[in-house]
């Protein structure tokens, strides 16, 4: 990091957008940090990054699974990294994790903002790649018998957005994120004490102590599906029902697929 | 024009943006005459300005909107609850009374981790409660409501400002902003959303003079993070853990700085979509040269 960057940091003089996205800070700091744990840890590997547009909105979906949203940062990574455009995604977070400290500051930093309708809707109408991860707390909390099984997909309220904002969508299969922290079970009545959506029991965790906050080091691939159109609907398609459940399942589907196709081709979880 | 030149109230007169906006209204064709009400003694050079040196609780205010011939009000006295209450009694009982313009603050959203990057007027306010609302700016608003809806022929507009920047701009966050050490909370850094006082004062301006009836947040585009703002004013941010921060505040009080902003956790942003398309307006200050200006002017 070179003094005048060091300088105008401590002078406040960045820029930041209306969101709280500092790209100087996810650009120079935040994503090599991750860099390691994307190239050497994970060793992630993309496929089909091609079919994430160049220019303009577009929704990516994904699969949620790891127990720490370690999925969602290595996308970010991989988009930024990967993608000629060097595109930085814009993921929806849930308030409990904007709502923490330290973490919180720093998700909104990196350019994520709360999972809400008007978010989504605004930043996909800039052009920007929104990121969701529609299984929530179900799929990142879930144990490791359930492993890349996709949870609900909640009410299709993505797929609303998208319409609206007649943007595409981008289904993504994420393998391996859920080989880092594998979750024997779930303490609920502690999570419930704690106020957390779960409190997992890993194989790591808490019997190895701070140690059990290291993270398997599973191999990843991220796989881009192919692009799904959704502006021959118009934005009133978001007020039929049918029609974004029948979306909601089709981009599920898709993700299922890639999910079972790379479980398949996987020698082995490590290697 | 339909209106005969306005006869303007406003309270608070003593304030920053009531001068600024009364030496305006004072160089303005559309306007007849400005009575300006407030019990301290104004900054501002007016001169063709009536002051009378009132309470708004005092029965005398509803003799001087029937005798002034007020049409419109602009209420910008500022945390009184009780005094607003008294004047917008008064107003239901002024028939000549056209519009009615209440300033409101974008604390009436509170700050929350749960909520959208950007508060739409419509959002209900204060229904949660988050921390940082402003109770009093949420019960004058119920005030000026209830008023329109018993003068449903009467022009409401409600402007929820922003934090106000500018050159002289005395207001908690710039007291705040001076502390030679600033103390944040440690582990946030809330969104900061200002408006320039130019920015304000046109917009206040054009609420008295022209139609534009209804609720809209009022702030310049964009945001800073509080430790980014604390920095750009010279400053360094010192972090204080959550649980301490009460009694920090405690003893700020007796050095002279009346509060903390009301929201060091989550920040509260308003959508300006609103001041933009239905009412015209484009600030011409962005948060961040409204903050720089007032940084300057220092």
């Amino acid at each position: 990091m070179s003094q005048d960057f060091l300088r105008r940091r401590l002078a406040g003089q960045y820029e930041v957008d209306a969101y709280g996205f500092d790209r100087e800070l996810t650009e120079q700091v935040l994503l090599p940090l991750f860099r390691p744990l994307y190239q050497r840890y994970w060793r992630v590997r993309t496929v089909g990054i091609e079919n994430v547009p160049e220019t303009g909105g577009a929704l990516v979906v994904a699969n949620h699974s790891g127990t720490l949203p370690f999925d969602a940062i290595m996308t970010k990574v991989a988009l930024h990294d990967e993608h000629p455009a060097h595109r930085h995604l814009r993921a929806l977070a849930a308030d409990v994790a904007l709502r923490l400290p330290v973490i919180g500051p720093l998700a909104r930093k990196s350019g994520n903002t709360l999972a809400h309708h008007d978010d989504a809707r605004r930043l996909l109408e800039a052009g920007e790649l929104v990121g969701v991860w529609p299984e929530g707390f179900k799929g990142i909390g879930k144990r490791y018998r359930d492993r890349y099984t996709l949870q609900r997909f909640g009410r299709g309220g993505f797929v609303e957005v998208a319409l609206r904002a007649g943007a595409p969508i981008v289904p993504v299969a994420i393998l391996g994120a859920e080989e880092i922290y594998p979750m024997l079970a779930n303490a609920s009545v502690l999570a419930r004490i704690l106020g957390l959506p779960y409190f997992p029991i890993t194989l790591q965790f808490p019997a190895l102590g701070p140690l059990g906050l290291l993270p398997l080091p599973s191999r990843w691939v991220i796989e881009f599906g192919p692009l799904i159109d959704t502006s021959g609907y118009g934005p009133d398609g978001a007020d039929d029902p049918m029609l974004v459940f029948e979306l909601t399942d089709q981009v599920r589907e898709e993700i299922q697929r890639m999910l079972d196709r790379n479980l398949i081709q996987r020698r082995s979880i490590f290697l | 024009m339909e209106n005969p030149r306005a006869r303007v109230l406003v309270t608070g007169i003593a304030g920053n943006l009531a001068g600024r906006l009364a030496a305006r209204l004072e160089a303005d064709d559309r306007v007849r005459s400005i009575t300006g009400i407030d019990l301290r003694r104004p900054r501002h050079q007016l001169k063709r300005t009536d002051l009378v040196r009132a309470d708004l609780r005092s029965p005398l205010i509803a003799r001087v909107i029937e005798s002034a011939g007020i049409d419109t009000i602009v209420h910008l006295s500022t945390g009184a609850a009780v005094g607003s209450l008294q004047l917008f009694g008064a107003a239901r009982k002024a028939p000549r009374l056209r519009k009615v313009v209440a300033r409101s603050t974008t604390a009436v959203y509170g700050g929350s981790s749960a909520a959208p990057a950007f508060w739409r007027e419509d959002a209900t306010p204060g229904d949660a409660r988050p921390p940082g609302y402003s109770k009093d700016a949420v019960e004058v608003e119920g005030y000026a409501r209830a008023f329109g809806r018993r003068r449903t022929e009467v022009t409401l507009t409600i402007l929820r400002f922003a934090d106000i920047a500018g050159a002289g701009v005395d207001t908690p966050l710039a007291r705040y902003l001076s502390l030679p050490v600033v103390p944040t909370v440690l582990g946030y850094d809330p969104r900061l959303q200002l408006c320039h006082q130019d920015d304000a004062v046109e917009v206040l301006v054009r609420a008295t003079l022209e139609e534009h009836p209804g609720v809209y947040n009022v702030a310049g585009p964009g945001i800073l993070y509080l430790s980014q703002a604390i920095r750009r004013v010279g400053k360094m941010p010192v972090p204080v853990p959550l649980p301490l921060v009460n009694g920090l505040e405690r003893v700020l009080r007796h050095v002279g700085v009346p509060a903390l902003p009301a929201n060091l956790l989550y920040g509260c942003v308003g959508d300006i979509t609103s001041l933009r398309e239905r009412f015209g307006y484009e600030p011409k200050f962005s948060t961040g040269a409204a903050l720089d200006g007032w940084r300057a002017a220092r």
